[in-house]
Order: C-alpha cells, then sequence, then structure tokens
C-alpha cells in the first residue's frame, strides 16, 4: 500500500515535471537497421541520432526539443506498415523521416497519406514521389536519374548500345524499368537484358551471354549489396573488357573493399560525399565537410552517401518546422514544399508542388575507379 | 557456341564441387544417426567468416584456413555435445527440428560477433584469368576442384581402409549389431559431426574468395547441398557428388540458356522430380521398412 502511494507520487511528480518543459516536437522514423538493408539503415539510424542530439543541444528548434522515435523494420515491408501505424496511433508523432528502402516507404504511404502527416522517404525509386503524393517527399536520388546520368557519360564516349544486367530485387526491378525508359527517351538502343538473384553467388552465365553479344558497347548493372561485387567479380574472371557501369546502389567503401582490383575502371553515378575534397570550394563542399568530420568524430568511420539521405531528411523537415513556426501538419507540409535552395549532402533541393525530390542532374557525379579511389571525371 | 557452353560447365563444376561437399556433410551424418542435419550451411558460412576474420586479425592465409577448420570442427562438436547427442532418446524429426534451431542460433551468434556486412578473402593464387579454348577459369576454381577432390579421395579412405572408418559404416548398417561388437556408437555420431564440420569449412573457406560470404550466405548452399544429397540418394557418398555436379550444372545451364531468372529453381524441381519419380534417389538402395 505503502510503495503503491509513493508509486503514485513519484509518477505525479514526473508528470508534473514534463509539463513545466516543453512539448518535444515528436520525429518518428521506421528504418532497415538490420536485415538484408542494413547498410542502408544502419548509418541513416546514427545520423538521426546523432544530429537530433546535436540540435537538441543548440536548443531544439521553435524553443522545443527534438523526440526521435525509431524502429528497425529489419527490411520487410509488412513491419514497416505496421511501426508506420503505431508511429501515427500510439506515438503520435508530428512527422515521418525514414524508410530506408522503396519497398518499405511505399508499404506505408497509403497509411501515412490517410493520417496527413509529413513525410520524407529515404529510399530511392521514383515511383515514391511519382505520381506527386500531398504529403510525401524524398531525399535520394531516383534511379531514373542514375540510369539518365549513365547515358549521358555513354554519349560522351560515343557509345549506343547498352547490355542492361538487373537484380531481381525491389530496387534492381525499378531501376530496370528506368533504365528502359531512359534509353528509349535519350536514344540508346538496349541490346540485352538479363536479370540475377540478390543472392546469387555465380553470375558467370549470364555475363558470359553479354560477351557473347557482339552488338553490347557498353555493361550496366543494377543492383545493390552483394549481387553486384559478384557480377564485377565475374567480369574479371571472364577477362571482359565492355565498358562496366553500374548504379548509386554500390557507392560506398565497402563495395571498393570487397572488389578490390576488379573494379578498377568501372563508372558509376555518385553523390557528392564520397568525392567531397575533389569538388569545387562553394557552399555545397561546406555542408559535405562539416558533414563528414562530425559524422567521422562520433563513429569512427566515413559515411556513405546513404547516411547523407538521413542528414537531409532531417534538416529539410527541420528547416520547414523552423520556418512555419509550428508544428501543425498541413503548414509544417506546406512550408516544406516551398523549401527553395536548402543546400544539403546530395545536393540543392528545391521543391515545388510537381516536384516532391527537389534535385537536378548536376546533383550526381560521375566518377571512375582508379586505384581503388572514386575519381570525379565530370 | 562451345566457348560458351564450356564457359556453362566451369561455372557448374565449381559451384557444383561446393554442393557436393555439402552434400557429402548430409550424407555422413544421415548414415550416423539418420539425421539432416539443416546447420549444414552453417557450416560453410562459419568456415568462410571465420578465415575472414583471422585474416582481418593479421593471420596469413595458409595459418587462417587451418584454423578455421577448427573452428568450425569445434562447433560442429558443440552442436552434437549440447544439443542432439543430449536429446538421443527424441525421435529423429525432433532431433532435425534441433538442427533447424541450431542454424538459427548459429547466424545470430556469427551476426552478434561480426555484423550483418559482407566479408572477403583473397583469391588464393591470383585473380588473372586461365584461357581454356575460349573460355575463362579462374583460379580459385581450380582450388574449389582440388580441394573438393582430395577431401573425396580422404573420406573414402576413411571409410574404407581405417578401422574408424570402419566402425562409422558398420554403425550406419546396423547400430544395435555395432554396439554388440563394441563399437562405441556415441562417438561415431560425435566424430560424424567432426567429419561434417571439417567438409563444410573446407567448401567454405575456397568458395569465399569468389562468392563473398555474409551471415545468411550458408542458407541458400545448405538448400541446394540437401537437394544434391537427395538426388544422389541420402547417405550414399559417391550419390551426393555426382549429385552436387548435376545440380550445380543444371543451374548453370538453365541461367545461360532458358533464363536467369529461374536459376534457383532448378535445384528445388529436382527436389521435386526425385521425390515423385525416383525417391531413393540416383544411387540410393530402395528402403524397407518392417511392419
Amino acid at each position: 500500500m505503502k510503495f503503491t502511494a509513493k508509486l503514485l507520487a513519484a509518477v505525479l511528480a514526473g508528470l508534473a515535471f514534463s509539463a513545466q518543459a516543453a512539448d518535444p516536437i515528436r520525429i518518428g522514423s521506421f528504418l532497415s537497421a538490420s536485415g538484408p538493408a542494413a547498410f542502408l539503415g544502419d548509418p541513416e539510424k546514427q545520423v538521426l541520432e546523432l544530429y537530433v542530439d546535436k540540435i537538441n543541444a543548440a536548443g531544439g528548434i521553435n524553443g522545443r526539443p527534438l523526440e526521435l522515435i525509431v524502429y528497425d523494420d529489419g527490411g520487410r515491408a509488412d513491419k514497416a506498415l505496421s511501426f508506420a501505424k503505431r508511429l501515427l496511433s500510439n506515438d503520435r508523432v508530428d512527422v515521418i523521416v525514414g524508410g530506408s528502402t522503396t519497398a518499405t516507404t511505399m508499404a506505408s504511404v497509403k497509411l501515412i497519406e490517410g493520417a496527413g502527416v509529413p513525410f520524407i522517404s529515404l529510399a530511392g525509386a521514383v515511383v515514391i514521389i511519382d505520381p506527386v503524393k500531398k504529403w510525401v517527399f524524398k531525399t535520394a536520388h531516383t534511379d531514373r536519374m542514375a540510369a539518365e546520368k549513365v547515358m549521358q557519360d555513354m554519349k560522351k564516349r560515343g557509345l549506343s548500345r547498352l547490355a542492361l544486367l538487373s537484380e531481381s530485387s525491389g530496387f534492381g526491378k525499378s531501376g530496370r524499368t528506368q533504365t528502359l525508359l531512359a534509353a528509349e527517351l535519350m536514344g540508346i538502343e538496349i541490346v540485352a537484358d538479363e536479370t540475377y538473384g540478390p543472392k546469387d553467388t555465380d553470375v558467370t552465365a549470364q555475363l558470359t551471354n553479354i560477351k557473347g553479344n557482339a552488338d553490347a558497347e557498353a555493361l550496366l548493372v543494377f543492383g545493390f549489396g552483394q549481387g553486384p561485387a559478384i557480377v564485377t567479380k565475374n567480369y574479371q574472371q571472364l577477362g571482359m573488357t565492355t565498358p562496366l557501369y553500374q548504379s548509386h546502389g554500390v557507392a560506398s567503401k565497402a563495395f571498393l573493399d570487397l572488389t578490390g582490383a576488379a573494379a578498377e575502371g568501372m563508372r558509376l553515378p555518385v553523390t557528392g560525399v564520397l568525392i567531397a575534397d575533389q569538388l569545387p570550394q562553394g557552399p555545397q563542399r561546406a555542408v559535405l565537410e562539416s558533414f563528414i568530420a562530425e559524422y567521422s568524430a562520433k563513429y569512427g568511420s566515413e559515411p556513405s552517401a546513404f547516411a547523407g539521405h538521413a542528414y537531409d531528411g532531417l534538416y529539410l523537415m527541420v528547416e520547414a518546422i523552423r520556418r512555419a513556426g509550428t508544428i501543425d501538419k498541413a503548414s509544417v507540409r506546406d512550408a516544406l514544399e516551398a523549401t527553395e535552395g536548402f543546400v544539403g549532402i546530395t545536393g540543392e533541393f528545391n521543391f515545388s508542388a510537381s516536384d516532391h525530390m527537389g534535385l537536378s542532374l548536376d546533383a550526381f557525379h560521375m566518377v571512375e575507379i582508379r586505384n581503388g579511389a572514386w575519381q570525379l571525371i565530370d | 557456341m562451345f566457348a560458351e557452353f564450356l564457359q556453362y560447365v566451369f561455372a557448374g563444376l565449381t559451384i557444383g564441387a561446393i554442393y557436393a561437399l555439402v552434400a557429402l556433410g548430409f550424407a555422413i551424418i544421415y548414415n550416423a544417426s539418420h539425421v539432416i542435419n539443416f546447420a549444414q550451411g552453417e557450416f560453410i558460412m562459419i568456415g568462410g567468416m571465420s578465415t575472414a576474420a583471422l585474416i582481418g586479425a593479421g593471420l596469413p592465409l595458409w595459418l587462417a584456413a587451418p584454423g578455421a577448420v577448427v573452428v568450425v570442427m569445434i562447433v560442429g562438436v558443440a552442436l552434437e555435445r549440447c544439443a542432439v547427442g543430449r536429446a538421443s532418446n527424441a525421435s529423429v524429426t525432433t532431433l532435425i527440428i534441433i538442427t533447424i534451431g541450431a542454424s538459427i542460433f548459429l547466424r545470430g551468434l556469427v551476426e552478434w560477433l561480426m555484423g550483418k556486412e559482407i566479408h572477403a578473402i583473397p583469391a588464393f593464387s591470383g585473380e588473372a584469368p586461365i584461357l581454356v579454348a575460349g573460355a575463362t577459369l579462374a583460379p580459385q576454381s581450380l582450388w574449389v576442384f582440388g580441394s573438393a577432390g582430395a577431401a573425396i579421395i580422404c573420406l573414402w579412405y576413411f571409410f574404407n581402409r581405417t578401422l574408424h572408418g570402419k566402425a562409422m559404416l558398420a554403425t550406419s548398417h546396423n547400430r544395435l549389431a555395432a554396439q554388440l561388437v563394441g563399437i562405441a556408437v556415441k562417438r561415431v555420431l560425435l566424430l560424424s559431426f567432426a567429419l561434417s564440420a571439417m567438409l563444410g569449412a573446407i567448401a567454405g573457406i575456397v568458395i569465399t574468395p569468389i562468392t563473398f560470404t555474409y551471415s545468411e550466405a550458408g542458407i541458400m548452399l545448405g538448400l541446394k547441398g540437401f537437394a544434391a544429397a537427395v538426388l544422389g540418394g541420402l547417405g550414399n557418398g559417391p550419390g551426393a557428388v555426382v549429385g552436387g555436379l548435376v545440380v550445380g550444372l543444371s543451374e548453370a545451364f538453365a541461367a545461360g540458356y532458358i533464363s536467369s531468372a529461374y536459376k534457383d529453381a532448378v535445384a528445388f524441381i529436382i527436389i521435386l522430380l526425385v521425390l515423385f519419380f525416383m525417391p531413393n534417389g540416383l544411387f540410393g538402395k530402395g528402403g524397407t521398412d518392417r511392419v
């Protein structure tokens, strides 16, 4: 009895205390911090935690601290959906920044749209923002832009016939569709269209077909994780010389470590994070350098491009809340859509009613792998 | 045309040799206990992962590889001592479920110790491809063929020419009779897990430079190896080897000539066909049940 009374007193005291402090702004997130997409979700979670702490240390937003609520969906769309539900109905979050993969994002989009909560996705595919959804924004480049950037580079080299090897994962499938669309628009002929499984351990059969195809002037591999690394190894093993392109899905230090000499001469579109020291001086480079310094100081390794998506998502949202001066959901959404000239990690964002990604093709940089490092070529 | 055919053959034989080692691992434990050890794929994964970890710790390959074999054999023995052996009175189905549980536990343990990232081992003797009649062969594939061949020959010698091996064979034929003539059948079970773990470790170490490895890499290899074991006739040594090569080659040809999208389905279609039309596999003896 006595114990209960004490407990009650403690709870009441706690309530009184929290009512005195300013109510926090609740930022919800579901990320794939474990499972096959952990290389996306893990750094994204680290970045959100790091910068929410930093913003709170500097006094929060509009005099209110931020409260971050993160769930790990393990890369599974069904879990992402149930966590989105929990964020909306139990945690009653003000905004959502999350969704590491296209699949987890798309599983929750309908629910979030219905609830009318501003949502910034960190995933890649163009379907997230095309057609435009009122409450949904995204920070990452689309796969369509990656394909266009690759084809731009092919044209510069005078190549016009492309062999496509895509992964049978969500990322790879969407990449394949967008590559086929972009090819039609840019006058590139697709002369081979092969696929491989995300867990395949050997892709030499598919590559042999492409090697034997006399029409193929260049090879584009669309996938992420171990698959593209195995493709690169097999490419070397078959002694292939067709110019090799990969998507932004492999833009990480881990990929270079896995493939070693096999990736030499390969080209891919990347964001500024990987080549900050090769960019011209300016606001973009300054943002990148402070991000890389802060992330490395906290976690002891350099951030990947995916880490940058979380930074952009968080700051786009926070800036919108600051400008709105309230956490009224409709006002925050309107402020978000009015974002102009926001220089983030991935590039300069200019949202509009018809564009909820806000990046241009310039934000992608074509690099070639030389001596095991990224070398900017345009 | 022929060059492409040869290329598919190389790809099929390389992965087929690995499936053969996995299938042999299934066969040894099945013979000793009638248990299908679904943690067989995890032996491969741990073989590759611990080699990568030991190399990362600064050991040269010639030390890291035997070190990894020892690690995996300890895991195999521990699996028998702590889980399967303790439940020796349980039914075979229960024991199989125990091995499935153990495989999930081992994956979790490796994730906890080494994370979820993909790990690599450098190729043993360079990566410059060898040209053969227009097709190319990775030097590492030769290591795979060589190691698998050596392991198979050693196993044959062990089972046919040594007392311990003959004791294991005797136990697999008739457990009670073996016990009556003084064979320590409990030790046979332990030995079978150690041997299977060793085979898995060898497979994991030689294939990782080609395929990389991560905590879940063993699942698919284990299942394909199981398909190979079923195809050859469960518990049949030569059958396991032939089964492994057939599954590997059919996969490579399916990817090359039909469609790469259906590659993984091949192994499982083979299992279904075998179970429908020849339930004892290519080389298995007809089973008889006393009613």
